[in-house]
């Protein structure tokens, strides 16, 4: 799995309030998008999410894979994260 | 100091005047009064408490400069007008050309020449445009019904149908560019200008050149909700480094004097600002500015007094206006006090 970067000038609030100052726009993430984010954003790689997400949330290993594939496809889209 | 200050009519499709005073007034070395030049009676910005200490009907720069002169001496001699702020396109033409003689008469002004209102008309952007090397749709100026048919096969539909002064429509094929030619002939006249339609998001820059080269300030703004008249109704300023050099390049090569607004579209293909206009005068939102922690307007009063300023070097991202509709309520005394005085 590829690792990942988000850029610096993006922030997220506690309540997953995502603003991209380049563009102007503004996100909202659930909790658990939320927290990804912000594992990302600390530069953690996918294996190291992977364990810390299973750890608290009743999903198994290959549905997170496919839910946390889409959800780094949305965040490019977006521009909100670079694939390293 | 006494400013004097035009465009107060703060409808949907609002004049900077009031913004423009709002800004003036919020700064902390701001110690004068407001007179506002109006062509309206029911211009909403004479019936905001706070703003204008006094409002004046002038006429219509269309019904002669000497006309506007005259009107401008005889407010002068009651009021001692120090500076006079234009912030309506339609006339800034005629105020820069009557700018020496208010310099006689001892009124202070700080626009744009003749020639930096001629680069920016939309006719002559593209020009302007191509050699500085600054992206801009292709566009081709129609003057005659038959121009229509020498628009270039290079031109993808839909294609941006623009008046000289105001008005634009989307046309999808050649038919809908025959009746946005005529609609807009009849009502501003030629050339027509027939532009390629860049998909993408708008942003806008509202900024200040000194008329050296120099730029003193620069805010940029992503609309967040836009009317049906494509006026922004709340935008947020934003951090692009690649769209304030290229401002500040556009304000370089023009050597600007004056405020501002630059209109840009970043094209989804290419990732690519393209300058779409440039509004020789601060747009209605630049009250933003100054809450963003650049006071443009000011700063411009404190150029055209002969003072020197250093640039501004960085505002507040994150900063988000939204416009308001807001009934102000007053009574047939002052509303006839204008309408037959000229003045309140």
């Amino acid at each position: 799995m590829n690792s990942f970067n988000i850029p610096p000038n993006v922030a997220v609030s506690d309540t997953g309030f995502v603003f991209l100052p380049t563009t102007g726009e503004t996100f909202t993430l659930n909790e658990i998008g939320k927290e990804i984010f912000k594992q990302l954003q600390q530069g953690k790689g996918y294996d190291e999410i992977v364990d810390s997400i299973l750890s608290f949330y009743d999903i198994d290993k290959n549905s997170f894979e496919r839910d946390f594939n889409d959800f780094v496809m949305q965040l490019k889209n977006y521009s909100l994260v670079v694939e390293l | 100091m006494n400013i004097a200050v035009t465009g107060l009519n703060a409808t949907d499709n609002p004049g900077p005047g009031i913004p423009v005073i709002r800004s003036i007034k919020a700064h902390p070395d701001f110690n004068g009064n407001i007179i506002g030049l109006i062509y309206d009676s029911l211009e909403p910005g004479i019936y905001m408490e706070e703003m204008a200490n006094k409002c004046y009907l002038i006429p219509y720069p269309s019904s002669g400069l000497d006309m506007l002169l005259e009107r401008i001496s005889a407010i002068h001699e009651k009021e001692k007008i120090d500076l006079i702020i234009p912030t309506l396109d339609s006339e800034l033409y005629g105020f820069a050309k009557i700018k020496d003689r208010l310099s006689e008469l001892g009124i202070k002004t700080f626009l744009p020449t003749i020639q930096q209102l001629n680069i920016r008309a939309k006719d002559n952007l593209f020009d302007f445009c191509t050699s500085h090397e600054i992206k801009v749709p292709k566009n081709i100026l129609l003057t005659s019904s038959n121009d229509i048919y020498k628009i270039p096969k290079d031109f993808k539909y839909p294609v941006v149908v623009k008046g000289i002064f105001y008005d634009a429509y989307i046309a999808n094929n050649f038919d809908e560019i025959k009746t946005a030619f005529h609609k807009m002939s009849a009502k501003w006249g030629y050339p027509i200008i027939v532009q390629e339609f860049i998909k993408g998001n708008e942003f806008n820059v509202v900024a200040l050149g000194d008329g050296t080269g120099e730029t003193i300030g620069a805010v940029p703004m992503k609309k967040l909700y836009i009317t049906d008249k494509g006026k922004g109704w709340a935008g947020i300023t934003i951090d692009d480094p690649n769209l304030l050099n290229l401002s500040k390049k556009i304000i370089s090569k023009t050597k600007w004097k004056s405020g501002m607004e630059l209109e840009y579209i970043k094209s989804e293909e290419t990732n690519e600002y393209y300058l779409l206009e440039i509004n020789p005068r601060f747009p209605a939102w630049v009250y933003l500015a100054p809450n963003a922690g650049q006071n443009l307007p000011y700063a411009l009063v404190q150029l055209a007094m002969g003072e020197t300023i250093k640039p501004f070097e960085q505002y507040d991202v994150g900063t988000i206006f939204v416009r308001a509709a807001w009934d102000l309520i007053t009574n047939l005394k002052a509303f006839e006090k204008i309408a037959i005085q000229g003045e309140i």
